[in-house]
């Protein structure tokens, strides 16, 4: 039972590294702006006009969904 | 390219201008035509045919109806060459590595999805730009680009090319400070709600354990750790209480938040009693959620703030740029603050003034509306000083500068106390006045209920102090006035009604008369016709006229274009335009001039009457070989449905015309207000006099005008509200701005603020009644603080719920159905 001691410390620990992750991301201004991804996710990804090629392509357009600039 | 073709409107047999594909105006002046599309102006046309070119025509997909703004609107020609200047880069942009810059403007045109597809896209209109990012809430724009390719000035051109120009400021464009206030917030509640979670878990066992004893070491563990958990709550999340209540405290005076000062502080002492004292558990769990429920509800109140400011205020006047006349005779853009006693500056017409200077040359004609509220011209000759804050009206001018530009000269000119008119909330001054009595009867049955349990024992008095402390919450006091009023402001936003600060609505709801102004308000300046006054006009002379008259994109131009529809056109061999005075042109060998009376050779003694009153706009006299022919007029329309608004205004509260204009719109103006109401030919100074009359009377008068030649009366009035085409405008006199086609829904707007000031009162009551409930039970004992501290948040929320939910159900009720209120 004295297993607790440990449990408690640890779970303690994983929260406390999830608030941690918290204050980071407000200081980073992810909570800054919570209106203007909902409409930028619904616009269509352009077809770049220089030649690519399909794989490049592709990365192209998963890697949009990372933050930009 | 596709082949461009211009015509005169013909009207369909509805009688419907086709709308422009780009703007959704309908083309009434102008239809110009490419690839089967209608566009209403050049502007459009060009944004236009540049989103087609880069394929980027999802722009007009993304949103119903035209979401394009045509860039004419707004001053054309704007000379951004002040951008060139280093230091003036430096304070516009935030970040700089190399050549690579980012800066972020303020674009209040931007409205719609399309437009941050547009400016997110920015990249693919011109080489340089690396990203743009839009923050829509805020109408800001944050561009990464490379200098070498595309300076800041050209940077700045182009976002105004395509309708969204960004609006500069030397000031810092958004405080840094707001943002961090806003982020430490949702720090805070971060760390309480983690707090709250987790002390609430660790507190399982006491919650289960109902009666029996929790095994020894866990509960020290679980206490102390509960403790622990709760220190960030009480240091950290609590701080913006804590330094309010000590503020108000070193000022003498006790607000809102002491009460909830002594209740935290109350809570936590006797949790760290009981817990070192190894007597109970403590309320741990309460304090972290109480602290929890109020951060959020100050981050709503913050949003609610936040979600719709009058973000312009009069620096937005302030001069950002000269004209600097250099000794080569080179004319430069410089900025304003660069300019140093002895430098020659250009000042053209509808320019500022930006600083105290000698006129050199030209005629002076300076209108100071926004400094006095007159807007007569000054007139003044070379050699006259001229002081900062008046407007050129008329041709340009050279001056010599005297003093240097110093911002706060221009802030004290424009910050006279009348335009500052800071008349705090009566219901908040109420409140705060309430509070301060509220703290010390609170303080006072806090101590009698102390006294009086504790024969009881000591553990029960505290229990109950606490009790009585934290229950007794007048927070719904101070958020009943806030909430509401900032929901009616937001809400009014929506409807097109722009206030400067949420008190205005409770003003509105206490006017029983109203004054209306005539041009620009009730009518629609320059919206009728162009009708011909004088000899008849041959085929020969209208040729000529259509002929000079197409070369000019005036308004009235546009307009005796259109009536001289069909027929030839000369090639013209010389036009000229000078604005505030008119066109002359030669054509066919005849000298033609088109413009004002004085220009065109017009006196008094002509037979067409001459009405001195008119506005420059709704007249344009002609003169062929110096001889007068007579003059086109542009009657101005009442705007369509005012008359029945007028009408149902009349029956609750006393109307009154005050206009500058002549009595010829007498017959139809009668009938609405009642001839004894109307008064003509009033000055801005008689308009002034008018107003201050009834307000000194006691009279709460709602004076509307366009803002422009009655600045003072709108700043003599109860509220003040400027009707205005652009709602991106800004008159500073004024209380708040109409968009023109909200004026119909004046006596909504009115009940409206009615009804807020009634949602206040039931809230007051609300409060009141919980507080009386909440305390008789606390003093008899029966209430334990950890349900007082629930109550509390929950009263705090049931006040703001009820505030904003029913506010926002007299909105729906008096200004429209949820379909018209925009997102």
């Amino acid at each position: 039972m004295n297993v607790i001691f440990v449990l408690i410390g640890a779970s303690l620990a994983v929260a406390l590294g999830f608030l941690a992750a918290f204050l980071w991301a407000v200081r980073s201004g992810q909570f800054e702006d919570g209106y203007t991804p909902s409409v930028r996710m619904l616009f269509e990804n352009r077809k770049k006009r220089n030649q690519t090629n399909t794989i490049e392509q592709t990365n192209q357009n998963s890697g949009d969904m990372d933050d930009a600039g | 390219m596709p082949e461009t073709t211009f015509g005169t409107q013909r009207s369909t047999s509805s009688g419907q201008a086709p709308a422009c594909f780009h703007c959704g105006q309908p083309c009434s002046e102008q239809d110009i035509l490419l690839e089967g599309r209608h566009f209403c102006c050049m502007g459009c046309k060009t944004v236009y045919e540049l989103l087609s070119s880069r394929e980027m025509c999802a722009y007009y997909d993304l949103s119903q109806g035209a979401p394009g703004i045509s860039p004419s609107h707004g001053e054309s020609a704007i000379k951004y060459g002040y951008l060139d200047d280093p230091g003036v880069i430096e304070k516009i942009v935030d970040f700089h590595d190399g050549s690579i810059l980012r800066a972020t403007f303020s674009i209040p045109t931007m409205h719609c999805a399309s437009c941050i597809y547009l400016l997110e896209n920015l990249h693919e209109l011109r080489q340089g730009i690396r990203s743009a990012r839009v923050n829509f809430l805020h109408k800001e724009l944050t561009v990464t680009w490379d200098q070498q390719q595309l300076p800041l000035r050209e940077l700045v051109a182009l976002l105004a090319s395509i309708g969204y120009e960004p609006h500069l400021s030397l000031e810092a464009i958004r405080e840094g400070g707001e943002k961090k206030t806003q982020r430490s917030l949702i720090m805070r509640v971060g760390v309480a709600g983690f707090a709250f979670g987790n002390i609430m878990l660790l507190s399982f066992p006491e919650y289960l354990a109902s009666g029996a004893e929790v095994d020894g070491l866990l509960q020290l563990l679980f206490r102390y750790l509960n403790f622990a958990l709760a220190l960030p709550v009480l240091l950290y999340s609590a701080q913006p209480y804590w330094s309010s209540a000590f503020k108000g405290l070193r000022a003498r005076t006790v607000n809102l938040d002491v009460p909830i000062t002594i209740g935290i502080a109350a809570l936590f002492l006797r949790s760290a009693y009981e817990v070192i004292a190894g007597v109970g558990p403590g309320y741990f769990d309460s304090l972290a959620g109480l602290l929890f429920l109020l951060l959020i509800g100050r981050i709503f109140q913050e949003k609610t703030y936040a979600a719709f400011s009058f973000e312009r205020d009069y620096s937005s006047y302030f001069p950002l740029a000269a004209t600097l006349l250099e000794a080569s005779g080179l004319e430069k853009s410089v900025p304003v603050s660069s300019l140093k006693p002895g430098a020659r500056i250009v000042v053209r017409n509808q320019e500022l003034i930006p600083a105290d200077a000698v006129l050199i040359n030209g005629d002076g004609r300076i209108d100071y509306g926004f400094v006095t509220g007159e807007s007569e011209p000054v007139l003044r000759r070379s050699g006259d000083l001229i002081h900062a804050g008046g407007r050129q009206v008329g041709s340009a001018i050279e001056l010599e500068v005297m003093e240097e530009v110093s911002r706060s000269h221009l802030v004290r000119l424009w910050n006279q106390d009348a335009f500052t008119r800071d008349r705090e909330s009566r219901y908040t001054i109420l409140a705060n006045r309430i509070s301060r009595y509220f703290t010390a009867a609170v303080l006072l049955i806090a101590t009698a209920a102390f006294l009086l349990h504790l024969p009881s024992g000591m553990g029960k008095a505290v229990w109950v102090l606490t009790a009585v402390l934290i229950v007794a919450c007048p927070c719904a006091l101070a958020l009943a006035t806030p909430f509401t009023l900032g929901t009616a402001m937001r809400l009014l936003g929506r409807f097109g009604f722009y206030l400067k600060k949420a008190e205005v609505v409770e003003n509105l709801a206490a006017i029983r008369a109203i004054a209306f102004d005539k041009t620009g308000t009730l009518t629609v300046a320059g919206s009728g016709h162009a009708q011909w006054e004088g000899e008849g006009l041959g085929e020969l002379e209208r040729a000529l006229i259509r002929s000079i008259v197409r070369h000019s994109t005036h308004p009235l131009s546009l307009k005796i274009f259109a009536s001289l529809e069909g027929g030839t056109a000369f090639t013209v061999d010389r036009v000229e335009e000078v604005s505030g005075y008119g066109l002359l042109g030669e054509v066919a060998g005849h000298v033609v001039r088109v413009g004002s009376a004085a220009w065109v050779g017009a006196d008094e003694e002509h037979p067409v009457a001459f009405h001195p009153a008119d506005g420059s706009l709704s007249v344009a006299w002609v003169a062929v070989d110096g001889h007068v022919l007579g003059r086109y007029r542009v009657a101005n329309l009442i705007r369509p449905g005012l008359d029945k608004v007028i009408e149902d205004l009349s029956h609750e509260y006393e109307l009154t015309l005050i206009s500058g204009d002549t009595d010829r719109d007498k017959p139809i103006l009668a009938p609405l207000f009642g001839e004894q109401n109307l008064h003509f030919r009033q000055g801005p100074h008689e308009k002034l006099q008018f107003i201050e009359e009834r307000e000194q009377r006691g009279e709460h008068l709602l004076m509307i005008g366009d803002g422009l030649n009655d600045a003072g009366a709108l700043r003599a009035a109860s509220v003040g509200v400027a009707v205005t085409e652009d709602v991106t405008s800004f008159s500073p006199a004024c209380d708040g701005l109409l968009a023109a086609e909200s004026l119909k829904r004046l006596r909504n707007i009115l009940h409206f603020s009615r009804h807020s000031v009634a949602v206040i009162k039931v809230s007051f009551a609300i409060s009141f009644a919980y507080n009386l409930v909440g305390l008789s039970f606390a003093v008899a004992g029966k209430l334990s603080p950890l349900i007082s501290a629930v109550l509390m948040p929950v009263s705090s929320i049931t006040v703001v719920a009820v505030a904003t939910g029913l506010t926002t159900l007299a909105a729906r009720k008096s200004l429209g159905g949820r379909q018209e209120i925009e997102g």
